[in-house]
């Protein structure tokens, strides 16, 4: 009975275009954020700040991104892990070759380059569309493999191939626990999930999904489908370009090209079919989904064998990671193509009915 | 042309005043590879007026609307817009000289909300750019505010309050025909193209659709092409009719004029009559 | 010169290869407008089953019989390929009548986890060889008309000989006969195909079980080649760009898009990777892919897609 809207009248057209129509969803969400920021430091611990909880918190970050493309505007990416990657690497090139560049400024020029190219690649999805386009944007992905590993200007000649940054410092902030760093990316999701939700609420989101929905309808009625589209791949790729900056810097602290790899790109894009397609809440879902499932299955896995005498080896846990990811973007996609995020849906369509069944 | 054609039945239809040609397609020739679609076609627009186009299948009607509003380039021909010729331009510029249009088969945006779908007819009236969308402060915002008010009036002309915030896929099909409409409206177009607006519906979703068709015209003044294959419904609402058989014109008139036309009779019951 | 023929005929073998792997998704591609990122996966399944089954029936055979257990693990393998099709069909491709392309694609990658997943808890995951008795040495051909003569591997001479004849067999199939034909109705409209009576999920299953027999065979030469193992996936990102060079439902793209890209990777390695680095045949191979696509979106033989309102 807690979860109702009787008695919330709009009386204003503004009113009626908020974020969240229901009271009780704005303070649910306002509450997590804010249990996120001051509860969460204080319950985890470095474990847990390492393994699940800031990986989530930047995969969370990408995956937004290709949910704005794949999901808003319907243009498949398998390159994803390359737009992470020339984030990280510009930021990074920033960071060492001007001097007093500041820490959250290079992050952004990263995410500006990745768009950029993201621009550059997208130009092909004006032609073609589907397995094409996940052509081009697999180009990208190669491509972006090879510079990284075999150009050294990229990588300011290391000599190991890797590259890391010695000291992060934000406005006078230094950034040294897992704690902090928690705080770090928390603060970019936070931001840019209210962007990506602006976007989707306005003109150009409407603008994405109606090239999503039906191309040429959208075209007669005035949407210039290069502009949605280049500026769908733009947007999502400064997303993805910000979030690899953060994996590099922030989690990684020095890292290689291997950490972008396409298989980094297919597990974005199941993020996203997971999590929910058109969803933002849906990214957060796949990714917690996907950062946690691994873990668990870790722990749960050995234990299950225990019980019936089998030893379960690491190898063959990660085969059974194989096979419940197929499965599970095998029967989102048929079954609820708005993954977990529909679900959670329901859940609240069946919560404010409660306790009535209708 | 015959010269009453030109001489608009202005009484017949309320007293609205009829304007300048505002479209002129002047000698259209369409080809698919080998296939000829339209052949020569030759006919005119006026402000105000509903223009209907009928024909048997395959003759063409389609094609010529989607030569219109630029989907298919013809390879003859020219198109007279307010006098001006029209350069070769894609849909959406077409779209920004002020002409919409609504489909045979419904092409809604099935993911969105009624209501986003014909906010997205006004999309290029839209100015704020993706900044200021992105951070929603004050003219996005406003923006947004002002537009919803323009839809929600659409909104009560075409008498869908009660499923604005529903998903179109989820629709019946006389619904989305008019959100269809709806969205075509939207962009307070100076020609409005409809695609058989009334096929597949019941007496009563046509008399709706009629209403809204002659209001739409009355109350904004935008110029109507029609196709249509229900005769009933033509003969009633459209000003000045033309007809295509094997993408030739076989006819163009007043509706009585197109009646009694001995090819038109010919292309409809065939020629033993 | 010598030097060149010699790095444009190693081009001209792989790119054999890679058309074989290419072969597959076109064959899915054609009958079910499904594009197969799974090929991969269904290539390593394949070459995982030939190599285990016929180690297995060795050993019990007490090695004696190298042949009887080649043929007991092809056949073995044949079941596992005609297993993993009518699954397929029977619980997804069902399931996913008239969705859109793109939909389609992630399903398969979808599939493409669950086999390799499922190849590797049954078949193991270390690398296993395949030994059908192919030769190793290299010969030198042409020595009359080059000086020196060029050096050819044998077992790639074979293995491209044995992609021609399978090329050609396929060919004649989808054009000659009933079944060919069906197949062509089913990829253009599904819905079409049903109502003139084609039965989707058998056609659907026939060639599903044809390309996990190309992929055997795929998986037979690559295995024997470089032994049976993980990285055999990745044989489809390297035949990805073939297909789109070639064209999506062109049999006889996917024959000459892979004889390009053979080549122009090897050349490109060869005479420009010393350039820049080296290891650039695998995005020099998207690169040609992407610059066809941009001037001919439907590939060199594909056919034209027009848009319709």
């Amino acid at each position: 009975m807690i979860y109702r809207e009787n008695g919330q009248f709009k009386t204003s057209y503004l009113a009626d275009q908020q974020i969240f129509t229901i009271a009780q969803d704005k303070w649910f969400v306002l509450g997590l954020i804010a249990f996120a920021a001051i509860g969460v430091p204080f319950l985890a611990d470095e474990y847990l700040f390492r393994a699940v909880l800031i990986p989530f918190l930047v995969l969370a970050l990408a995956a937004l991104g290709v949910n704005l493309l794949v999901g808003y505007c319907g243009q498949i990416t398998l390159g994803a892990g390359a737009f992470m990657a020339i984030g990280a690497y510009a930021a990074y090139n920033f960071m060492v070759r001007v001097d007093g560049m500041p820490l959250v400024l290079a992050m952004l020029l990263g995410g500006v380059a990745a768009a950029g190219f993201g621009i550059l690649f997208g130009i092909p999805s004006l032609r073609v569309r589907g397995l094409y386009l996940a052509v081009a944007t697999l180009a990208a992905q190669f491509l972006c493999d090879w510079a990284f590993l075999r150009i050294g200007w990229f990588t300011n000649n290391s000599a190991s191939g890797s590259v890391s940054v010695a000291k992060l410092e934000a406005f006078g902030w230094v950034i040294n626990t897992p704690v902090e760093k928690y705080l770090f990316c928390l603060i970019f999701v936070v931001v840019f999930a209210l962007l990506a939700k602006n976007m989707t609420r306005a003109s150009i989101g409407r603008q994405w999904m109606a090239i999503r929905d039906m191309d040429v309808a959208a075209e007669v009625i005035g949407i210039r489908p290069m502009y949605a589209k280049l500026s769908a791949f733009a947007v999502s790729s400064f997303f993805i370009g910000v979030a690899g900056a953060l994996w590099g810097f922030v989690h990684l602290g020095s890292w290689e090209p291997a950490a972008f790899s396409v298989d980094r790109s297919f597990q974005l894009l199941f993020m996203v079919i997971i999590g929910g397609m058109g969803s933002i809440m849906g990214s957060f879902f796949g990714a917690a989904f996907i950062v946690i499932l691994p873990i668990f299955l870790n722990q749960f896995l050995p234990f299950l064998g225990g019980l019936v005498g089998v030893t379960v080896s690491t190898a063959g846990i990660s085969h059974a990671e194989f096979i419940i990811f197929g499965s599970l973007i095998i029967f989102f996609l048929i079954v609820e193509p708005h993954g977990l995020a529909r679900l959670w849906s329901i859940a609240k369509q069946k919560l404010r009915l409660w306790p009535f069944p209708h | 042309m015959t010269n009453a054609s030109n001489a608009a039945p202005a009484a017949a239809q309320g007293g609205r005043k009829f304007g300048d040609v505002i479209l002129d397609l002047q000698n259209i020739s369409l080809r698919f590879g080998g296939v000829k679609a339209l052949t020569d076609i030759s006919f005119n627009i006026r402000e105000h007026e509903v223009r209907a186009i009928i024909g048997p299948n395959g003759a063409g009607k389609s094609s010529m609307l989607n030569v219109i509003n630029g989907v298919y380039h013809p390879q003859e021909g020219k198109i007279m817009f307010r006098g001006q010729e029209r350069k070769k331009m894609e849909p959406h510029m077409a779209a920004k000289q002020g002409i919409a249009r609504t489909f045979q088969n419904i092409a809604l945006f099935k993911g969105m909300s009624v209501l986003d779908n014909i906010m997205t007819g006004r999309n290029l009236r839209m100015k704020c750019n993706l900044f200021q969308q992105a951070l929603w402060i004050g003219a996005a915002r406003n923006e947004e505010i002002a537009h919803r008010e323009k839809v929600e009036e659409i909104v009560d002309f075409l008498e869908i309050q009660h499923i604005r915030k529903t998903a179109v896929g989820a629709l019946p099909y006389g619904l989305q025909k008019r959100v269809d409409l709806g969205r075509a409206l939207a962009m307070e177009p100076e020609i409005l193209l409809l695609d058989e607006p009334m096929a597949g519906m019941n007496v009563e979703e046509k008399q709706d659709m009629c209403r809204f068709i002659l209001d739409i015209s009355d109350q904004f003044g935008t110029t109507i092409v029609l196709i249509e294959h229900d005769m009933g419904v033509v003969m009633d609402i459209s000003d000045r009719v033309v007809v295509l058989d094997y993408g030739k014109k076989i006819g163009d008139g007043t509706p009585d004029e197109v009646r009694n036309n001995q090819d038109v009779i010919n292309a409809y019951l065939g020629s033993g009559h | 010169m010598g030097f060149f023929i010699e790095t444009m005929l190693g081009g001209l073998m792989t790119g054999m290869l890679y058309s074989l792997v290419a072969l597959g998704f076109v064959l899915i591609f054609k009958a079910s407008g499904v594009f197969n990122f799974a090929q991969g996966a269904m290539v390593l399944v394949a070459a995982l089953a030939m190599a285990r089954f016929s180690e297995w029936s060795n050993a019990a055979l007490g090695g004696d019989s190298l042949f009887l257990a080649n043929v007991i693990g092809i056949i073995g393998a044949g079941i596992v390929m005609f297993a993993v099709a009518w699954t397929v069909e029977r619980f997804v491709l069902r399931k996913l009548v008239n969705q859109e392309g793109a939909t389609l694609l992630m399903v398969t990658l979808g599939i493409a986890y669950v086999l390799e997943g499922l190849g590797q808890t049954f078949f193991g995951s270390e690398i296993y060889s395949i030994n059908v008795g192919m030769p190793k040495d290299p010969v030198i051909m042409f020595e009359g008309l080059i000086e020196g003569g060029v050096m050819i591997n044998k077992e790639d001479f074979i293995a491209a000989l044995l992609a021609a004849v399978l090329v050609g067999g396929l060919t004649v199939f989808f054009q000659k006969t009933s079944v060919g034909r069906a197949l062509r109705a089913v990829a253009d409209d599904h819905q079409a195909a049903q109502s003139v009576g084609i039965p989707l999920n058998k056609t659907w299953v026939i060639v599903w079980c044809v390309a996990g027999l190309v992929a055997l065979v795929a998986g037979i030469i690559w295995g024997s080649k470089m032994g049976v193992q993980f990285s055999l996936v990745t044989v489809a990102l390297r035949a990805l760009p073939v297909v789109i060079l070639g064209g999506l439902t062109s049999v006889p793209g996917a024959i000459v898009g892979g004889l390009i890209i053979g080549v122009g990777e090897k050349l490109s390695e060869v005479y420009l990777g010393p350039y820049v680095g080296g290891g650039i045949e695998i995005w020099f191979a998207y690169v040609m892919a992407l610059i066809v696509l941009l001037f001919r979106p439907q590939g060199l033989f594909g056919e034209k897609i027009i848009n319709r309102v």
